[in-house]
């Protein structure tokens, strides 16, 4: 519901021509997520090499990367440019 | 491509808290290079002066909020206040809750109607329409001045932080930092300032979170983390709002209701959301009136969540990190400084690439903080310094594109005044002190100079510049005063017991009923403008539109409501 009322507000003020910063911010999530996932998937097979950081076993960068590229892929084809308008 | 990377990088940094891999330089690269991106794309739509100055009045309530929030949410803010809750626990959070949602609530629904409908570029200039010229330059001048100086002192703060947190060169940290700032500033403008804002609050969010989540899990939840403060501080509470604030002596900030309340959240709170440009202007971007109306009370609710990210970290390294201590111990004993609390939360939980989302983070909210501080100078200097003066010198109007290439020279000149600051306060650190309370001595007075001219259509041009003049001046007199004589503190905070944090929010208080009752003996003495001249500048003399044919969801009183009623209910639960 959030999305629908960010996706109206950006479209009624922002001219056709330039980009939503939700597509912005939708991109930069998903890189980050990505390399985030890509960061901690060595942190699963061995957990010693991320031993110096607390509660390792939680594997926070696995799904706190997953969750970011969700977010991202989702504002990302909401707020693409050239998406046809209602 | 990490292989190139990584040396060149390394290159900048040396022994610090946190240990940076190849995953959270190359978040930080991504972040510099997006930003700059960002502010040349934006380039091609900012070219008349409401482009450049005021995102073109078009930015949606969400964006004019998000930025309205994170212009405010600067790195030192972040740091600042983790470090304040380890010192002084939970008490910190009066700072987000009294001392910003009443205020921001207040500027949507009372303040934002005039300030927009007045078409004013800024509050120096609502102060032209409203007292006439004097107040307007007095206001400027001083604002001006102390914005760029206080985003110099914040820039070296802020080097010095990233030099002991990731070890990066102090020189390197002001140049890149606040070249990035200026050149995504100048070729954008607000419009740039804006984005970027808002793309820096989610970056903030997104980096910062992690570390009360996985903080709690460790210590077991909220009931956890009060069970161990209280075993680690058997003698201290951390953990209440309100119930120590009864005395001074009772609770470890030194200070007492009375203060928090009226001092904090009235005088000191309306002041700074209410008055200060750097964040106002955010609003005036709003693209029609209940949009600039929303954007604080949606400004309002992140703030209220802040402490989530800021204060909880600070009390959860009471739990799990106790036995650090102030920076001027830390510098002579060589234990860490709770100065440092939020990064070593960070190393604590944040493994490869998140540590790296946590630092751009910290740097996302600096670079915020300077734009805002950038921004706000630069359209002050060109519409309220510059150009009254160019018109009184010349006699003659002349295009807005003049007035662009101004802004974008003073934003130029704002940034480099600012990292001159910088060095200066490296060379001589008491300057900063002096800076920071300068800075205070404006806020006070100006809210009540302001919100008189709003409210009280008797109120005169003499009135408003002689008021401002007397609280700005009673400021800086108690100011030095009790530099000089520190036991004139429980004179001015009413006890004996009162410690430095007290002293602003007295200092403030004071400073305000004197600008008050000036006002009102000079206005009562002078002769007030006609009603006719006062027409959308005051309330009694201004029709303001109706909201009576929008649905309630659409009108911002009730989501005000929404949130003064969740605010009350967040004080009963921590009382």
């Amino acid at each position: 519901m959030a999305d629908e009322k960010l996706k109206s507000d950006s479209r009624a003020t922002d001219s056709p021509e330039r980009i939503s910063i939700w597509f912005f911010i939708g991109a930069v999530l998903l890189v980050y997520g990505i390399i985030i996932l890509i960061a901690s998937i060595p942190g699963v097979s061995s957990p010693e090499g991320a031993q110096h950081v607390m509660l390792a076993d939680l594997h926070a960068g696995i799904w706190w990367g997953a969750l970011l590229i969700v977010l991202g892929a989702v504002y990302v084809a909401i707020f693409r440019p050239g998406r046809k308008k209602d | 491509m990490t292989g190139v990377l990584l040396p060149l990088l390394s290159f900048f940094f040396a022994a610090s808290i946190v240990s940076l891999g190849w995953a959270d330089m190359l978040i930080i690269v991504i972040y510099f290079l997006l930003v700059l991106g960002i502010g040349y794309y934006l380039m091609h739509f900012t070219k008349t002066g409401d482009d450049f100055f005021l995102a073109g009045r078009k930015m949606t309530m969400w964006i004019a909020g998000l930025a309205f929030i994170s212009a405010n949410l600067g790195s030192l803010e972040l740091m600042g206040w983790a470090a304040s809750a380890y010192q002084y626990g939970i008490l910190a959070t009066h700072w987000y809750w009294i001392g910003a949602i009443p205020a921001m609530l207040f500027l949507g629904i009372i303040m934002m109607p005039f300030y927009y409908i007045s078409k004013t570029h800024s509050v120096p200039g609502y102060l032209k329409l409203r007292y006439g010229e004097s107040s307007r330059m007095l206001a400027a001048i001083s604002f001006a001045l102390m914005t760029v100086l206080m985003s110099g002192v914040n820039m070296f703060a802020m080097a010095l932080v990233m030099k002991v947190v990731i070890g990066w060169d102090i020189n390197v940290s002001i140049w890149v930092s606040s070249i990035t700032v200026m050149v995504y500033v100048v070729l954008g403008g607000l419009l740039s300032a804006i984005f970027n804002e808002v793309l820096q609050f989610m970056l903030i969010w997104f980096g910062a979170l992690l570390v009360p989540i996985i903080g709690l899990v460790e210590v077991g939840g909220w009931s956890g983390m009060v069970a161990k403060i209280h075993q680690n501080f058997p003698a201290g509470d951390y953990t209440h709002l309100w119930s120590t604030l009864g005395h001074f002596k009772d609770n470890p900030m030194g200070i007492q209701w009375i203060g928090i309340v009226f001092g904090l959240g009235f005088v000191v709170s309306f002041g700074y959301w209410t008055t200060d440009f750097l964040v106002v202007q955010r609003v005036l971007s709003a693209k029609d009136l209940r949009s600039a109306k929303m954007a604080p009370i949606i400004g309002s609710a992140f703030k209220m969540m802040v402490p989530f990210i800021v204060i909880l970290p600070g009390l959860l390294g009471l739990a799990v990190m106790p036995g650090l201590v102030g920076q001027n111990q830390a510098a002579m004993t060589g234990a860490q400084s709770y100065n440092e609390i939020l990064p070593l939360m960070m190393a604590r939980y944040l493994g490869p690439g998140l540590l790296g989302l946590g630092v751009t983070a910290l740097i996302a909210g600096f670079m915020s903080g300077m734009a805002g501080n950038v921004t706000a100078f630069s359209t002050v200097w060109t519409y309220d310094i510059y150009k009254p003066l160019h018109l009184a010198a010349t006699k003659r109007e002349v295009a807005d594109a003049h007035y662009v290439k101004v802004g974008r020279w003073a934003t130029f000149i704002g940034v480099v005044i600012s990292i001159g600051t910088a060095y200066l306060v490296q060379s001589a650190a008491s300057i900063m002190d002096y800076v920071q309370a300068l800075f205070s001595f404006f806020i006070a007075p100006l809210f009540g100079t302001v919100i008189l001219g709003m409210l009280w259509k008797r109120a005169t041009a003499s009135g408003g510049f002689w008021g401002l003049l007397a609280g700005t001046a009673s400021s800086i007199g108690m100011w030095i005063w009790v530099r000089i004589d520190p036991s004139a503190l429980r004179i001015i905070a009413g006890s004996p017991d009162a410690k430095a944090m007290a002293e602003d929010m007295y200092r403030g208080l004071w400073s305000w009923v004197i600008c008050v009752v000036v006002t009102i003996i000079v206005s009562y003495s002078t002769q007030p403008k006609a009603e006719a001249e006062l027409v959308g500048l005051v309330r009694g003399c201004t029709d303001l539109p109706s909201e009576g044919h929008l649905p309630l969801v659409k009108r911002p009183i009730f989501w005000a409501g929404l949130i003064l009623v969740a605010f009350i209910i967040l004080q009963i639960i921590f009382w």
